[in-house]
């Protein structure tokens, strides 16, 4: 395997720093060669600032990109978004010599270059890719009996022609990954279904934002599972903080843990709750922590 | 100024709208359309026939899960011609207030979702460092992202224009 820089984007460190912590100590238990990635900035958000200005676009996204190269190092993302961001730029740069021109015109301003030698990887598809459910599981040291509802995000799998990862319509790589932890990854209607996050309609349409992830809490809350698993920070902010949006907005209260995959891996690998951030959630729910407190001291 | 030609800068770019049948496939898939206005085959439709669509609020709607680009009969990348879309709004000075103000984060930290102190409180609290190893420890980081910016004349495009 290659060695790799971490991208962390804006959500997650700025945010919900729990998944950081859980990334750090994941990485760290399967000793993956991966480095800070210092300077990066906003990848920037694929839906909002790439509709507004290509140029603009690429010369972050590339920026981002170029500190890697010069580390030698491909870039590994842990957000829907910044891996379709990434990826996409890296590849319309890597394909296109007259982008990879214009666009380094604007790069030369800031004494760097894009090569187009590293590539953009997704935690979930690194570990799905480098090594399988099967060896997850054998490392796995406290195998989770959790009912699991599992949300892939639409921009790890989709556009299909870019991410190719299989199907777009019921992927499988990721429930087998859930399912590595010892937990079960329950079928629900509408699990391919987006949070209603993207493109920027949460952060201009609030209120129809929250009647399209209403829409899966009820979906989820009906299929008796004890928490959402995702691989996105923006699906995590709809899915978590929605949540409380909701209630207000509706009057409709769920209060369904939700955790990023690192968190529910880092679990499984032993770490308790307070070590992965996963208190740190906008809904607390206290069941479902004891019930984590009961797993852990059954081993 | 002239009025841009939208139908020509998306098949200049391989979005071949004048393909589409009007099957309705991705309306049909549209999570946002179920709750908003949003009716992507109209969408389409308006672009194939060069209509003014630069004002329609529809565009903002499209939350971007790529469900009408994968279910297209006619493999229309459907997605890609709604950001085009809306870049061509945005250079014509359309854009809503709430992404003037994301545009302004970025100029302004580097980051969409900048910091803020109860993130640095819980990050101090799992023994991560206060500031993240991004633009914001580094400003010699976020002074290059500035003029990443100011070259692609960001600041220009995102400041609302006077009429």
């Amino acid at each position: 395997m290659t060695k790799l820089s971490l991208f962390l984007g804006c959500i997650i460190p700025n945010r919900y720093p729990g998944i950081e912590k859980a990334t750090n100590l994941c990485l760290e238990k399967l000793d993956i060669d991966c480095s800070d990635l210092p300077g990066a900035s906003c990848c920037p958000a694929p839906g909002v600032f790439r509709s507004f200005d290509k140029s603009t676009w690429l010369a972050l996204a590339s920026r981002n990109i170029v500190l890697s190269e010069e580390l030698e190092r491909d870039v590994l993302t842990i957000c829907n978004g910044c891996y379709g961001s990434l990826t996409d730029a890296n590849n319309e740069l890597k394909e296109n010599a007259a982008l990879k021109k214009s666009t380094n015109v604007h790069l030369e301003k800031i004494g760097k270059k894009f090569n187009g030698s590293a590539d953009v990887r997704h935690i979930v598809e690194l570990l799905y890719d480098e090594f399988g459910p099967e060896m997850i599981k054998e490392m796995v040291t406290n195998p989770l009996n959790l009912r699991v509802a599992l949300h892939y995000g639409c921009h790890l799998v989709k556009p299909s022609k870019e991410r190719q990862l299989g199907s777009v319509e019921k992927p499988t790589f990721f429930d087998e990954l859930v399912e590595a932890t010892g937990a079960e990854s329950v079928d629900y209607p509408d699990k391919m279904a987006c949070c209603g996050a993207g493109g920027g309609v949460r952060s201009a349409l609030l209120d129809k934002s929250l009647e399209m992830v209403n829409h899966k809490f009820s979906r989820i809350s009906d299929a008796d599972i004890d928490c959402i698993v995702n691989a996105c920070p923006f699906c995590h902010l709809q899915l978590d903080g929605g949540q409380a949006e909701v209630k207000e907005m509706l009057g409709l209260e769920y209060n369904i843990p939700v955790l990023h995959y690192t968190q529910l891996l880092g679990l499984a690998f032993g770490f308790s709750p307070e070590e992965l951030g996963i208190d740190l959630n906008v809904i607390k729910n206290d069941a479902f922590l004891a019930k984590l407190k009961e797993l852990a001291e059954n081993e | 100024m002239s009025k841009p030609d939208v139908l020509k800068t998306l098949q200049d770019a391989g979005l071949d709208v004048l393909t589409c049948m009007q099957c309705g496939s991705c309306s049909g898939s549209c999570p946002s359309g179920r709750y908003t206005s949003l009716n992507t085959r109209r969408i389409v439709r308006k672009a194939r026939k060069n209509k003014d669509i630069l004002h329609d609020d529809d565009l903002w709607m499209c939350a971007t899960c790529y469900n009408c680009q994968e279910r297209c009969p006619r493999g229309i990348k459907i997605v890609d011609a709604i950001l085009m879309i809306r870049t061509i709004a945005v250079h014509e000075g359309i854009m809503l207030p709430a992404h003037r103000k994301i545009s302004e984060l970025v100029l302004k930290h580097g980051h969409a979702v900048p910091i803020n102190d109860a993130t640095k409180e819980k990050r101090k609290n799992l023994g991560l460092e206060e500031l993240p190893e991004t633009v914001h420890k580094y400003p010699e980081a976020l002074a290059d992202v500035k003029k990443l910016l100011e070259s692609c004349e960001f600041d220009k495009l995102v400041v609302e224009k006077q009429e």
